[in-house]
């Protein structure tokens, strides 16, 4: 059987105002799925309700038809970059090892294994060089590549990203879409909340479009119809033919 | 020289007064290095001033100090809790309410105490290091092998959550245990340390030397390392002053501890603001908009 995660009538409130309501979706292991909507949508909700990370009203989350906040340790969440201390006193390499820190168990040390799987890491997001760099001395493309590796460093099941490409150089943007598309390709779930609808979403394979309920969810090309766009975005965007080019207004 | 530095070694006093002081410069330099990484200067003044009833009502019933102290904490970091939680009062402003009416319930209890009893007010709030007994020494470091075995065998884990606390809930690390972990780390740290310098200046002693190492150096635990070289540095030489020229003890280690910060302030090799002049240059800013005000104000 595919790995999947499966969501059940999920519902969020922060203090009576509804961010999410009755959200059912299944989201498939080997695909690259893109989540998108307009600002206030509950893309980053969604992604936290979905990870335990926020109290949901209603529903239940499933990996494998288990619960999934049973089975934490094969989650990988990189959060948007500005939710993160820059200043924090930590180098590339401690953050990067952070990513072991669950598979290494309490008490102990890090071993050799996980440390030559950190130094891969950092190879596959090209950031070995930067190795003992303090993170707040790094370019906004730089640290997401570093909580890139972190993730690849973690080995995990599912991948969650929060805005990744926001503030990012065109070569960190290529990096990281390649990388997402090898895990994807390797049997995992890669989740991805993108506000972008430019040329860089023909990169997903699947797309969830939200506005505080899921509007479409499936294949890209399904989902970006221009009914549900108007629907989405109250008639504010126009996607034209993906062969001809994208815009986003 | 060697002589003036054994000298004041020979009084049995001094020597406990310095052990304290060398105990208390350490786990307040490691403990305090998560205060502010974790931008919580404000709760270890909170929960330093929230003590004081707590050792009142020990000392009332012939209890442990450190105890009363220590649970008098943990009673005021609930009610903030509660508060900050349950309304809509934020934490910033949870913190000053709670912490001003523990402060002044310590001191009224205290002052019904005292007159019946010999103690001193002062004591408490500025502490009384050359009046600490071999059992204060043995309770001190307790606390202090506590606080440092927790630090090292949570190292990793503590690292992750100060630093990400999302990304570290969500791969599974209990993070409500760890911020318990770390109230506790911070709570035993300041009942350590008020009898060195007394419930008003433990902040000093808990955020300077770890400002200071952050200055200087980029990684939390070589910034821990350097803090606790800066502590202790300040609790020996301060006792020293102390000693020779018959100043108050823990006012003179925050001194020396403050003299230290101001050294790094003005010469770190990445932030100094004499090294790194050019970091500065928007200073002037508040002239200018003076200047434009008394020009408006002209015309």
């Amino acid at each position: 059987m595919e790995s999947a995660i499966n969501i059940n009538n999920l519902s969020v409130s922060y203090r009576n105002i509804e961010a999410l309501r009755g959200i059912n979706l299944n989201i498939s292991a080997g695909k690259l799925t893109g989540m998108i909507g307009p600002n206030g949508a509950g893309k980053s909700t969604l992604l936290k309700a979905i990870l335990g990370l926020i109290n949901i009203n209603n529903g239940q989350v499933f990996y494998n038809n288990k619960a999934l906040i049973e089975q934490r340790k094969i989650v990988a969440y990189v959060p948007q970059r500005s939710q993160i201390d820059w200043t924090y006193p930590a180098t590339v390499w401690d953050v990067v090892m952070m990513g072991r820190i669950t598979k290494t168990g309490w008490f102990k040390r890090f071993s050799n294994v996980s440390k030559q799987k950190a130094l891969n890491a950092l190879e596959k997001v090209e950031m070995t060089p930067f190795l003992n760099r303090p993170i707040g001395q790094l370019s906004g493309g730089q640290q997401q590549r570093v909580f890139l590796a972190r993730s690849i460093a973690q080995e995990a099941e599912i991948f969650c990203f929060d805005e990744p490409f926001v503030g990012v150089d065109q070569r960190t943007e290529a990096i990281i879409f390649n990388i997402f598309h090898k895990l994807a390709e390797s049997g995992k779930i890669v989740l991805v909340v993108n506000h972008d609808l430019g040329e860089s979403i023909t990169n997903f394979d699947d797309l969830i479009l939200l506005n505080k309920e899921l509007i479409a969810a499936g294949n890209r090309q399904e989902v970006l119809k221009q009914e549900n766009l108007d629907q989405a975005y109250n008639g504010k965007v126009m996607f034209f033919n993906e062969n001809d080019y994208n815009l986003a207004a | 020289m060697l002589e003036k530095i054994i000298e004041p070694l020979e009084y049995a006093f001094m020597q406990r007064s310095l052990i304290i002081a060398i105990l208390v410069g350490l786990i307040c330099a490691v403990v305090g290095s998560y205060l502010m990484v974790q931008r919580l200067a404000l709760l270890g003044d909170a929960i330093s001033h929230s003590v004081l009833p707590g050792m009142a009502i020990a000392f009332l019933v012939n209890g442990n100090i450190f105890i009363g102290a220590f649970i008098s904490g943990l009673i005021s970091t609930v009610f903030i809790n509660i508060i900050r939680t349950r309304s809509p009062i934020k934490e910033d402003a949870a913190m000053g309410i709670v912490f001003s009416a523990f402060f002044a319930l310590g001191i009224t209890l205290i002052t019904v105490v005292q007159k019946e009893n010999k103690i001193d007010l002062n004591h408490f709030l500025f502490g009384n290091i050359l009046g600490v007994t071999l059992s204060d020494v043995r309770d001190t470091l307790i606390i202090a092998i506590i606080v440092i075995l927790i630090v090292i065998l949570l190292y990793k884990e503590l690292l992750f959550y100060t630093f990400d606390k999302q990304g570290a809930e969500a791969v599974g690390l209990p993070v409500n245990l760890l911020d318990l972990g770390l109230m506790m780390l911070i709570g035993l740290t300041i009942v350590a340390s008020l009898k060195a310098v007394g419930v008003v200046l433990v902040l000093s002693l808990l955020i300077t030397p770890a400002s200071t190492a952050y200055l200087l150096v980029k990684r939390l635990h070589i910034m821990m390392f350097v803090g606790v070289g800066v502590g202790v540095f300040s609790s020996i030489t301060g006792m020293y002053l102390s000693y020779f020229y018959n100043l108050p003890s823990g006012p003179a280690i925050v001194l020396v501890a403050s003299g230290l910060f101001i050294l790094a302030f003005l010469f770190s090799p990445s932030h100094g603001l004499l090294t790194h002049p050019a970091k500065n240059q928007n200073s002037p800013q508040i002239w200018q908009e003076l200047k434009n005000l008394i020009k408006n104000g002209n015309n």
